[in-house]
């Protein structure tokens, strides 16, 4: 049920009361409207983190490939050193 | 990037593997809180991806789970009523009640619809103003600001005919209960990521350095997971028990703010039945003050009988990370998510579920391969 899905901000909808700020969000070509009450930061372009029809977050595209750049810098060391013993 | 498949490579997936390999020295059990995660770790097979010293024990983040029978009982008792649409998240129809579902209810011409958001329920209330809509508000933070923003609009826009029947659990205090629990086996958690996005992970500090425990807030994709194995792990080894954040991406330290304001403007903090767990205190959340008008538990007093569960249901020490679900003698033979005796077999987050899903070849596979080993000695470890 904690399911949450990131999608890509298409549109935003501004009524001016924030708690029914709403957009459309894209989830790899399905859009769907969003409550974007809780992230008054997002942006068009940005992605958010959507859980039953609330964005709670906007993703943090440094922090997204951390994981990677770590990996890639084993990947050099493992280039560098030959293969790791194990 | 999309954010999503880039966290499903298996090449790297196998990267993180190795450094899981290199850190480990001796056994260590960690749980992962959110049934979320545990059926990622079932579903892509992690746990063979694992060095044999490391177990993981599912956890209670499985709000469908943990919602007290009682609860069920009385949903299906508001549901039968003519004037009601009982709308809830699919998860919960076909979790058992002492003697039936929501979607018996709905078999038997109850009016209960599945919505994907709470806020498609009070769509529903504000287009049928002669019917009385309630929403089965169950889950644990994540949920929370949704919901509270559901309760909120209704107030707001003066929508009488909408009401919640609320189930709202927290995590820190289930973890806190099973870490004080005499047979806890649990040296390492995995916190729930989504729970901590809207949270925060400042709550876990006092609770690392109380029990000693190494806590990293983990994501639910499966380099998320090993990331957050491998961070645990590293803590474990170092003898260090900090908070760490595998979950940056999406989760920062403070949470979302916003959110936070709205569930404590809506919920107030109350102690809560878990299903299988017991009562928990200052454990859930409970509508407070002029939201209490939209409170279904006031709006439809029940005095159905006493609740009984299936005697033959190990929920509780699947919950708490005692027993695996393979190990309960009605699991896939009594019990079948068709027929389910426990939530846990019903649940998308459920460990039943998700070892009858994709879980028990693996077990068998292990199995074999355990039978077959010695054989095959003078194999070097990997």
């Amino acid at each position: 049920m904690c399911l949450a899905v990131p999608g890509r901000v298409v549109e935003i909808m501004d009524d001016g009361d924030i708690a029914f700020r709403r957009g459309r969000v894209d989830f790899g070509g399905i859009r769907k409207e969003v409550n974007l009450a809780y992230v008054p930061e997002a942006q068009i372009g940005k992605y958010v983190l959507v859980h039953v029809g609330f964005a709670i977050s906007v993703i943090d595209e440094d922090e997204a490939r951390r994981v990677f750049k770590y990996l890639e810098e084993i990947g050099g060391l493992k280039e560098e050193l030959g293969e790791i013993p194990q | 990037m999309k954010f999503l498949s880039e966290y499903r490579d298996q090449k790297a997936a196998e990267q993180l593997s190795q450094q899981i390999w290199k850190k480990v020295t001796r056994p260590w059990t960690i749980m992962e809180i959110c049934g979320g995660q545990t059926h990622t770790i079932v579903k892509s097979g992690l746990e063979d991806l694992l060095p044999r010293e490391i177990t993981l024990v599912h956890g209670p983040g499985c709000p469908v789970c943990v919602t007290p029978i009682e609860l069920i009982d009385k949903a299906v008792a508001i549901a039968h009523r003519p004037e009601v649409i009982f709308c809830s998240f699919g998860d919960m129809l076909r979790v058992p009640g002492s003697s039936k579902s929501l979607f018996d209810a709905k078999a038997e011409g109850a009016d209960v619809r599945i919505v994907y958001s709470p806020l498609d329920a009070l769509k529903l209330a504000r287009t049928n103003p002669e019917r009385q809509v309630v929403f089965f508000a169950v889950g644990f933070e994540t949920t929370a600001p949704a919901n509270a923003m559901a309760a909120w609009q209704a107030d707001h826009d003066h929508i009488e005919n909408f009401s919640l029947l609320v189930s709202h659990v927290l995590v820190p205090p289930a973890m806190e209960a099973l870490l004080s629990s005499s047979n806890c086996v649990v040296q390492g958690f995995l916190a729930a990521g989504h729970v901590c996005t809207v949270m925060g992970y400042e709550e876990y500090f006092p609770i690392a350095e109380h029990y000693k425990v190494p806590i990293v807030v983990t994501g639910f994709e499966p380099l998320d997971i090993l990331d957050g194995i491998l961070m645990t792990v590293s803590q474990l080894e170092e003898g260090r028990h900090e908070v760490e954040n595998q979950y940056a991406r999406a989760t920062r330290r403070e949470g979302n703010r916003p959110a936070q304001e709205r569930i404590i403007e809506v919920f107030e903090v109350v102690d809560r039945q878990w299903r299988g767990l017991g009562e928990i205190p200052a454990s859930g959340f409970q509508l407070r003050g002029r939201f209490q008008k939209h409170d279904a538990n006031r709006r439809f007093p029940f005095s159905g009988e006493a609740a009984h569960e299936s005697p033959e249901c190990i929920s509780g020490l699947i919950l708490q990370g005692i027993k695996k679900p393979h190990q309960c003698p009605a699991f896939a033979v009594k019990c079948t998510p068709e027929n389910p005796l426990g939530a846990p077999m019903v649940s998308s987050e459920g460990a039943c579920a998700a070892y009858y899903h994709y879980g028990r070849r693996q077990e068998h596979d292990r199995q074999a391969n355990d039978r077959i080993q010695p054989e095959l000695s003078g194999t070097p470890s990997r």
